[in-house]
């Protein structure tokens, strides 16, 4: 007779801790587990953590915002065991890991470079010293959608935050677990409590409140469908909420997809004594 | 005319305004340039131009028959047109004061005497001062120069203590204080020494000695005149304002009445508290205005030189 | 509290009257220097009686069958009628854009500089015509529209026909594609600027495209399409449609359009956002502001003073980033005021077309009502309002610059946008409450910052919410430099390498 395993239970991520659905819901993705189905007050307080950890993110250092996401690869890379187990073992796992990491990689090494790559210093016809430079949006939300299950939420997740945003996520229906996981690499990366919130559930129960979120700065719906796209786009439209298109298939790493999860502002002085 | 402040001891008193911005300075002085005066607005205009010119020669080669013909254009700027007003004052060397003192007696026009080591300043102080008296005892008018060497070393204290002294020196006599801007090395400094002169009893604040580029610009007349509107604003003394140095044109000097005009009001736009200090200003002013006038153009020969 | 109707001119404040001739007697016979009428000639300008659409190089009637009368504001007297598109026009000027398309897409980057260039050079030969024509059909004074709206407009074209052949050099990600047909929409502030700031990007990367001036001024648009045709610009390239809120619908609804550039309210910005929700059509957005400008105690006070005045009364405070709300540290609240009213005491309301005005006409009835409307409340809710001593023109859209003080960041004035010469001051005592103060509204489209001290300066932009920054000067635009806004303000950016960006797509 074999000892009974010890199973860890699915939990959401939010404000820095670990959470059930404050609804009590779940639902078995995989006929197993039970993953939280994340209410619309799991969302509301998800923002709220966001949003209040964003200034502070926001000010630390790009240097430091870099060193935390790799913190948060080398986190990662040590837990490839669970992780790989949560993709479902084999090859597959491993390149759906590696991808992750490479994102991870990617945008720890873009935190302290995205200035350079999208601001600029304008010549203007006048005594004026101009120069323009991204900032960020403020709060994300992130439909990481079922594509695959890690490197598309992970890649997105870090092209948000790399800039000094914060996020709020909601992982793959269908494979939640790895996900959710990601939680712990987060924790364990000291990334603050608050700057990256994730959710399991059901989209038809979260996306109705995501739209219209006055406090929601950008939804990023890289893993919608048309239909959660159009509505969310929509509704959007309420706070001049910006929305970035779903992909359709893997795009290749690049500083746009973090830049587009800026702001550009520009800053005038005079020259003169 | 009499000076209204001779008898105001000298007012300390803390300057509002912190600092300046001179692209700010600019942009609105491009804005008072762009005024367009036209047609009895002109006309108004140049005649008060020429009432506060102080008619100016300054120069080594001054002698008393160059200083005859100036009293004479300053008296009747255009001859047989009694229309035409009468210029402020006629600025000379304290050398040739009493000449000008004797061709202007009883005309109303005043004699402005430059004095204090002009145009450098650089002579000891007790010479300034016996300079300054001096020539306050055949002109109305003493156009002092700061010590820019001591402003420049920050010893602001002595350079209010020398005009101090200087105003003593020269009793009732209308005191304008020349800040010579163009050395000061920036327009929060023309906002120090502008306050400081003030502070120490002048009547007029002055741009220039016109021996120095830049002399009187637009961007400094601004930064003067709101020294003087928040001087005025502080102590309730009105100080008077005098740009010289490179005004030749009517365009120009209209601009700076324009300045005056917006920036302390009509009641500052009278000789006693304003002047243009110019050497060849008046008969581009005469030509505008017959211009004006008879709606045809003029020719520079048509008018007396001086 | 003031009970009055906000209409009538306040009595001058006191304290402001530092130059008022009762402080002192003349002893100077000549008389007031006061500023007879400089009008700027018209007789250069011929408008005619009726305007038709331009599409495809060609003067059409419209298939709609109506036409709209467009007034000077001034005078509300007719200046002409245009065309009222409908969706069958807004279809015919789509199928012309879309019909230049190919070969305008394809022609070597360095023939479409050479067309921007050429445009450019006319604007700027032709720039008093469409001076007066600017400040007759909208109001401004022809101060502004001589010395910023018409040079600007051409620096627009300047800068962006140099881009036309280093498209391949401008960005990282590759040379980029043009989209295809780019449906424009712009606004009554600037009609021209506004032209340019579409036309000038959308041409030079390789889009042509459909117009749509404001329904009440359009004539400058009418005079583009003029210059468009004597520079020899291909047909079809640029297409003006005008008419109302139908026709830019109709725009925004034309399937075949790939991009919709629109400047303009909030509100209309919001639905334009909604109807093209995920159908993958580009769109940038220029909407509305309500600016902050923050005085520090260090500040140069009378170069505030003139930023202050730039921020609101530029173009009757018609200005998407009107520096409406004067945050001023309280230690030199009241300092600042006595400048900011003596230098509005200045100021001159009257003919646009006089060289000397300040402030000319407000660009419509309905804006003067609504001007009207958000005062009268400022008014009502307790707010204490000062407006120079200036006589309205008995006819024409008039509205004297106004101040309020005493305001609550709760009241309306404080948090709409009024869009006309009305600024609300409010006060702060430490820099991180200006910052909140600032960041407290939905829009987020400029913001002003006076101070002297540089690590100030910098703390400030980094923190406040808004596009563009001006830091010890206001109301500064320029080709080269990025324009757009955070927030309910809008989204995409307009000039600078940044907003060529908008009129591209990569793969």
């Amino acid at each position: 007779m074999t000892i009974p395993v010890v199973l860890k239970t699915p939990k959401l991520y939010l404000d820095g801790a670990f959470v059930r659905s404050e609804s009590g819901r779940v639902y078995q993705p995989d006929g197993r587990s039970n993953v939280p189905r994340a209410s619309r007050k799991d969302l509301r307080d998800a923002v709220r953590a966001a949003r209040s950890a964003q200034p502070g993110w926001a000010a630390r250092t790009a240097y430091n915002r870099g060193q935390v996401l790799y913190r948060v690869a080398e986190m990662m890379e040590a837990s490839r065991g669970e992780f790989g187990r949560a993709l479902g073992g084999g090859r597959g796992a491993n390149l759906e890991l590696d991808a992750a990491l490479d994102a991870l990689v990617f945008f720890a090494g873009l935190a302290d470079k995205i200035t350079q790559l999208g601001g600029s210093v304008n010549g203007v016809a006048g005594p004026y010293f101009n120069f323009s430079m991204p900032q960020p949006s403020g709060v994300v939300f992130l439909v990481a959608g079922e594509r695959r299950p890690l490197s598309p939420l992970v890649t997105h997740l870090a092209a948000a935050i790399c800039s000094g945003n914060t996020a709020v996520a909601l992982v793959s229906r269908s494979a939640p677990l790895p996900g959710l996981l990601l939680a712990e690499a987060l924790q364990t990366g000291d990334v603050p409590r608050g700057t990256v919130n994730l959710l399991s559930g059901l989209a038809e129960e979260i996306l109705p409140w995501v739209g219209s979120h006055r406090d929601i700065s950008l939804i990023d719906c890289c893993g919608c469908q048309e239909h959660e796209w159009r509505s969310l786009a929509e509704a959007a439209s309420e706070a001049v909420t910006r929305v970035l298109p779903p992909q359709a298939s893997e795009v290749p790493l690049q500083p746009r997809l973090a830049l587009d999860m800026t702001e550009l502002k520009t800053v005038w002085h005079p020259v003169g004594i | 005319m009499q000076t209204s402040s001779a008898s105001v001891s000298p007012t300390v008193c803390k300057d509002p305004v912190a600092s300046l911005d001179v692209v700010g300075v600019e942009a609105r002085a491009r804005l008072l340039a762009s005024r367009s005066i036209k047609r009895h607005s002109k006309v108004l205009a140049l005649n008060l131009a020429i009432a506060c010119t102080d008619l100016t020669t300054l120069e080594g080669s001054d002698t008393t028959g160059r200083v005859a013909i100036l009293c004479a254009k300053a008296m009747h700027p255009a001859p047989g047109d009694p229309s035409v007003p009468r210029v402020a004052a006629v600025c000379v060397y304290p050398a040739q004061a009493p000449a000008a003192a004797r061709l202007l007696r009883g005309s109303g026009v005043h004699v402005a005497a430059v004095a204090t080591g002009f145009p450098s300043g650089q002579v000891p102080r007790q010479v300034k001062i016996d300079e300054a008296r001096e020539a306050a005892a055949t002109a109305q008018e003493i156009d002092m120069v700061i010590d820019r060497g001591a402003f420049l070393e920050g010893r602001y204290r002595e350079v209010r203590a020398e005009i101090e002294a200087v105003k003593e020196a020269v009793g009732d006599r209308h005191l304008k204080v020349i800040l010579e801007t163009g050395e000061l090395g920036g327009m929060d400094q023309v906002r120090r020494a502008s306050w400081l002169a003030m502070e120490a009893g002048a009547d007029f604040i002055k741009t220039s000695t016109g021996k120095i580029q830049p002399a009187a610009t637009l961007p400094v007349a601004v930064v003067m005149l709101e020294a003087i509107r928040d001087f005025a604003w502080a102590t309730g003394r009105e100080v008077g304002f005098k740009p010289a140095g490179g005004i030749r044109t009517s365009k120009q000097a209209i601009s700076y009445l324009v300045a005056v005009n917006e920036i302390l009001g009509s009641q500052w736009l009278s000789p006693a508290r304003f002047r243009l200090g110019a050497s060849s200003l008046l008969n581009d002013v005469l030509m505008q205005l017959y211009k004006e006038r008879s709606g045809g153009y003029q020719s520079p020969e048509d008018f007396s030189e001086a | 509290m003031a009970t009055s109707p906000p209409k009538i001119s306040a009595k001058p404040d006191v304290r402001a009257n530092l130059a008022e001739p009762d402080r002192a007697p003349r002893d100077f016979p000549l008389g007031d220097f006061s500023y007879v009428a400089a009008p700027e000639s018209t007789d250069h300008v011929t408008i005619a009686d009726r305007y038709d659409l331009f599409i495809g190089g060609r003067q059409l009637a419209p298939l709609s069958g109506r036409h709209l009368t467009t007034l000077n504001p001034a005078t509300e007297e007719p200046l002409a009628e245009v065309a009222d598109a409908d969706a069958a026009d807004v279809d015919r000027a789509v199928q012309a854009a879309l019909a230049a398309y190919p070969s305008w897409s394809r022609l070597p980057g360095s023939h479409r500089a050479r067309h921007l260039f050429r445009i450019a050079r006319i604007v700027q030969e032709r720039a008093r015509e469409l001076a007066v024509l600017e400040t007759l059909d909208g109001g401004k004074p022809i101060r502004e529209s001589r010395d910023f709206d018409v040079p600007t407009a051409a620096q627009h074209l300047f800068y962006h026909a140099g881009w036309a052949d280093k498209l391949e050099f401008a960005f990282a990600t590759g040379r980029g594609r043009s989209l295809g047909v780019v449906g424009a929409i712009i606004p009554w502030n600037f009609p021209l600027l506004m032209l340019s700031w579409k036309i000038a990007p959308a041409l030079a990367t390789g889009n042509t495209v459909v117009l749509k001036p404001a329904e009440t001024t359009p004539l400058t648009a009418l005079l583009f399409a003029q210059i468009c045709s004597q520079a020899g610009l291909p047909d079809g390239v640029v297409n003006i449609v005008t008419g109302g809120p139908e026709t830019g619908a109709a725009l925004v609804r034309h399937p075949e359009v790939a991009k919709i550039a629109f400047t303009g309210s909030t509100a209309v910005g919001k639905g334009i956002q909604q109807a093209l929700a995920g159908s993958g059509k580009r769109l940038s957005l220029e909407l509305g502001g309500k600016a902050a400008h923050v005085v520090f105690d260090d500040a140069p006070l009378d170069q505030a003073v003139e930023g202050v005045v730039n921020g609101i009364f530029f173009n009757q405070g018609h200005v998407c980033c009107a520096g409406s709300r004067l945050l001023l540290q309280e230690s030199i609240a009241e300092p600042f005021l006595r400048r900011l009213r003596l230098r509005m005491s200045r100021l001159r309301l009257g003919d646009p077309l006089d060289k000397n005005t300040d402030i000319g006409a407000i660009n419509s009835r309905p804006q003067l009502e609504r001007i009207e409307e958000l005062v009268a409340s400022g008014v009502a809710e307790g707010a204490h309002i000062y407006q120079p001593a200036c006589s309205l023109p008995e006819r024409g859209f008039w509205f004297p610059p106004t101040v309020f003080t005493g305001v609550a960041p709760a009241h309306r004035i404080a948090q709409e946008e009024i869009f006309g010469p009305v600024l609300a001051v409010l006060t702060f005592r430490t820099a991180a409450e200006a910052v909140a103060r600032a960041n407290n509204t939905r829009y987020g489209l400029s913001a002003g910052v006076w101070t002297t001290k540089g690590s100030r300066i910098l703390w400030m932009s980094e923190r406040m919410r808004a596009g563009v920054v001006w830091a010890n000067t206001y109301n500064q635009f320029d080709a080269a430099s990025p324009f757009g806004g955070f927030g309910e303000s809008g989204f995409g950016r307009e000039g600078g390498v940044q907003g060529l960006r908008e009129y591209l797509e990569f793969s």
